[in-house]
């Protein structure tokens, strides 16, 4: 082509330096400083935290049956790792949430998808799934043991109703607000329906998809939890109840501390795939 | 490419418009009343007009984006019925995919019944030709408006369209690039060839650019109801690329301002001594 105009000199790239010039080689230093510090920053609390506790513990203002030290927590763990319980009251906790969060999200998205994309179908599911949803979640347990038995199936279920809330209402309505001119451009293209879909709707969502997830995986641990309370005979949760029940609060405490850090694992998880996935679909 | 097989091309390629007695109501309101207009083959006709007296809504008619509620479009030889791939929008805003690089975006222009290894030569000749082959793999938040309205055009065409619909395409540049955008339009029109409707408020680009301007409005008799049809057409005299500063373009440009109801303060040419 030699069409010649004043345009490629008139205009550049905004953000040439940031995509389009090659990023200068980074020395290693740098870049492990950038997430060193922010580990030792956060760290500071539990720690500060920990040492606070263990001052308590070992002064006498509470009674030991009150409040363990950390070392006695620690010890407690020990102990039922080595009875080769802790790992499978971890393991089978953990297996519930995973199923349950991505069967409730997975029926969430598509669910979502329908309503959010079609107002007549919203105007006849909306309702019906407000109610639902307005229903506490520890109401449904008796109902799911009697329906499915205080098993596996039950607490599944639980968890996949605890996940499947936060992404149908979130992405739902996500995709009632995506931009009205880009869809219209998609249409003039001659795109439409499930295409349509994939090329405007779906990735303009990304980001409400990926913060309803980590919702849901939030609330897929409190379900769990809720079921696990009320009939198990393992699982973080029934470990709660045993404790309690036996007077072990060495083993509450390390089970709400396990607890804690199994959440913030698999949220950390979530958050990874975040960091790719809005690489790939973010603006 | 000689200048008489590119004549035949554009012969073959760019398609005529016919508009009959059309109409439309937005509800009670009336926006559009009896227009009719013939586009020939690879013409480049310009629409006019105060703003809100429905040059957008005809451009969307034409593109089958909207249905009249009387009369009938033809695009070559058969009628607009609904969306059509016959011809191809450029929207006032780019209207780009924030996530799809600019190779990606012109992409979505390709017709979606046939998808070929040609294509994606074609998607690099069209960057080509809109000079951004050097930011094709840009996203759309790292470049410039101009650069956008750019991906935009490239988009259009990316389709082959016979009518190349533009509704006020350049409005949102400023004035240096919008000046650039006309001659890279011409560029186009003449590499890639096809009948084109450019909606504009501005009455130099509509000289600069069109063979004949049509000026939309509602007669100033039936003021009361702001209906608008079609009230001038000016043939623009000369060959482009045309000299911006012509005296002819002036004369025409007084009318035409006149027309859309602003005071020229225009005096005739004398001759001083």
């Amino acid at each position: 082509m030699s069409l010649s105009s004043p345009l490629s000199v008139l205009e550049r790239p905004v953000v040439t330096d940031v995509a389009a010039s090659p990023a200068p080689v980074e020395t290693s230093t740098p870049r492990r400083r950038r997430w060193v510090r922010p580990v030792l920053l956060g760290a500071v609390l539990p720690l500060a935290l920990i040492a606070l506790w263990q001052l308590i513990a070992t002064s006498g203002l509470v009674a030991s049956y009150r409040l363990p030290t950390p070392l006695g927590v620690w010890a407690a763990g020990v102990d039922l790792y080595e009875r080769g319980v802790l790992y499978q009251h971890v393991a089978i906790s953990t297996q519930r949430v995973l199923l349950g969060f991505v069967i409730g999200s997975v029926v969430g998205l598509a669910l979502a998808s329908v309503v959010g994309l079609s107002a007549r179908v919203s105007e006849f599911f909306a309702p019906t799934l407000g109610a639902l949803r307005a229903v506490p979640s520890l109401a449904w347990v008796p109902l799911l043991g009697l329906y499915l038995g205080y098993n596996e199936d039950s607490k599944v279920a639980l968890i996949a109703i605890g996940a499947f809330f936060p992404v149908y209402t979130t992405v739902a309505s996500a995709l009632r607000h995506v931009d009205a001119h880009l869809v219209e451009l998609g249409r003039s293209y001659g795109y439409s329906g499930p295409a349509l879909l994939g090329l405007v709707q779906l990735p303009a969502v990304v980001p409400a998809v990926i913060s309803s997830l980590r919702l849901a995986l939030a609330q897929a641990w409190l379900f769990l939890v809720a079921g696990e309370l009320l009939g198990a005979s393992l699982g973080l949760g029934f470990l709660l109840v045993d404790s309690q029940q036996n007077g072990r609060i060495d083993r509450l405490f390390l089970t709400i501390i396990l607890l804690g850090v199994l959440g913030k694992l698999t949220d950390t998880a979530v958050g990874v795939l975040e960091r790719f996935l809005l690489k790939r679909w973010g603006s | 490419m000689s200048s008489s097989s590119l004549r035949d091309s554009i012969a073959s390629d760019a398609l005529s418009v016919s508009i009959r007695g059309l109409a439309r109501s937005f509800g009670e309101r009336r926006v559009l009343n009896d227009v009719s207009l013939e586009i020939a083959q690879g013409e480049i006709v310009a629409l006019i007009g105060p703003s809100g007296c429905g040059k957008s809504t005809l451009l969307r008619h034409i593109g089958g984006l909207d249905t009249p509620t009387a009369g009938s479009i033809t695009i070559g030889d058969a009628p607009v019925t609904g969306l059509d791939a016959r011809s191809a929008i450029a929207f006032q805003e780019p209207r780009l995919l924030p996530w799809r690089s600019l190779t990606r975006n012109v992409e979505v222009g390709l017709p979606r019944t046939r998808r070929a290894a040609s294509d994606r030569e074609r998607v690099s000749h069209l960057l080509e030709l809109v000079k951004l082959s050097e930011s094709a793999h840009l996203r759309p938040r790292e470049i410039s408006g101009g650069m956008a309205q750019r991906v935009s055009l490239a988009r259009a065409l990316a389709r082959q369209p016979g009518v190349l619909l533009l509704d006020e395409p350049f409005g949102a540049l400023d004035a240096l690039t919008r000046l650039a955008m006309q001659d890279l339009l011409l560029e186009l029109h003449a590499a890639e060839p096809a009948t084109i409707v450019i909606v504009t408020h501005d009455v130099d680009e509509a000289l600069y650019l069109a063979d004949r301007v049509v000026l939309l409005g509602s007669s100033p008799a039936d003021s009361a109801d702001a209906v608008s049809s079609v009230r001038a057409t000016v043939t623009v005299p000369g060959h482009r690329p045309r000299d911006r500063g012509s005296a002819d373009l002036a004369v025409l440009r007084a009318e035409l301002l006149e027309g859309l109801g602003v005071a020229t303060h225009h005096l005739p040419v004398t001759s001083s001594s």
